[in-house]
């Protein structure tokens, strides 16, 4: 009760905090992408708006990367399994994680996927985010890079439009450029509204359907694969890895 | 409507603090939002009085303190314009953010319990 006066009243104290509202999507995070570097796998979080080509960019990239590359993804769908259907089938070993009506994927969502899907195996995971281009910005998800799909049809000025997904983008595909004769698209003036939102604006020129920018695409990617650890301190023989150091609870999954 | 799911957080953070200080009741919380935090205030209010019923939040206040995106030069730190191109003229390096991409619980105004 209030000591000034006697009044009566609760004494009301601020208490300072400080904190990011989502500090405990971003512990869940780090532990990802702590378990991606153990396992030394290039995590890609790939967002875009709903039929900007996320799944036909990644269908065309198994076919390009033959063996060149391991390739396995988790896709985040509404209602169904349609996308990891598509993607099982072209090669990449791929589970949906079924998102009901959250419209983005969160590092505990990802998490929960990784043990059911078990990445030691592969060079490249893609996290095929839910189509949005707002929501699945904001959350960090433990990827090592964001990449954004971005197709024709949609239009010059979404990046202007969206400046909070485009900013946080490491890279930026231009998807469906075999339909540009069709349409009145500028790459130019998509690349000038590109310059005001992301600062270190790169874009790829892609087709899915004649492979166009493909190996472009996968050239960025391997450059950016991190080294295989020969003495991974943190993995035994089996590819187990110790979840002891961040995780506060017991569990075990699947790294085969 | 990430905006549901950021109230959940921030509802379960105020309870943590409330817990810990020994407090029942809570009057006002203090956000800090940017304009590129990819939040929509008037959401972010509708969420925040949906969701604060039958909380420790109930019949809380939501006070957003909204902060303008700043962009400036890493090396000279030279203002980015708005809506400018987001890389230096003079360094020609990419722009970095000065803030612009809060979402920040500040200050929970709370009940001090009776002593």
């Amino acid at each position: 009760m209030c000591e000034t006066c006697g009044c009566g009243d609760p004494e009301i104290v601020p208490v300072e905090v400080q904190e990011r509202i989502l500090s405990d999507n971003d512990a869940q995070a780090a532990h990802n992408r702590h378990h991606f570097g153990d396992l030394a796998v290039l995590a890609i979080n790939l967002m875009g708006s709903p039929g900007a080509g996320k799944t036909a960019v990644l269908e065309a990239t198994a076919r390009a990367a033959g063996g060149r590359l391991r390739l396995r993804a988790v896709s985040g769908d509404l209602a169904t399994d349609r996308d990891a259907d598509r993607l099982n089938a072209a090669g990449i070993r791929s589970t949906t994680i079924t998102t009901g009506s959250a419209c983005h994927l969160d590092a505990r969502l990802v998490h929960h996927a990784l043990h059911h899907a078990p990445c030691s195996d592969c060079d490249v995971f893609f996290i095929e985010n839910v189509g949005n281009l707002v929501c699945p910005a904001i959350y960090d998800l433990g990827q090592a890079a964001n990449v954004v799909a971005l197709s024709v049809t949609e239009g010059e000025d979404k990046p202007l439009k969206y400046p909070v997904m485009f900013q946080k983008a490491d890279l930026v595909l231009l998807t469906k450029v075999d339909l540009i004769p069709h349409l009145d698209f500028d790459v130019d003036a998509v690349e000038d509204a590109l310059s005001r939102v992301m600062p270190d604006a790169k874009l790829l020129k892609v087709s899915a359907k004649t492979g166009e920018g493909i190996d472009a695409w996968l050239e960025w990617l391997e450059v950016r694969r991190p080294a295989r650890r020969l003495d991974a301190k943190s993995l035994d023989h089996h590819g187990h890895h110790d979840h002891s150091l961040e995780h506060g609870h017991e569990h075990s999954h699947e790294h085969n | 409507m990430h905006e549901y799911s950021i109230v959940g957080s921030l509802i379960d953070r105020v309870q943590q603090e409330a817990v810990l200080h020994g407090s029942t009741r809570v009057h006002r919380l203090h956000v800090k939002i940017g304009e590129l935090a990819g939040v929509e205030l008037d959401l972010l209010k509708t969420a925040f009085d949906t969701f604060r019923e039958r909380t420790i939040c109930e019949g809380a206040e939501l006070a957003i303190d909204s902060v303008a995106a700043v962009w400036a030069c890493p090396s000279c730190d030279r203002a980015i314009a708005r809506g400018a191109v987001l890389r230096c003229d003079t360094c020609g390096r990419p722009a970095r953010m000065i803030h612009g991409d809060e979402i920040i619980l500040e200050r929970i105004e709370m009940e001090a319990p009776d002593v």
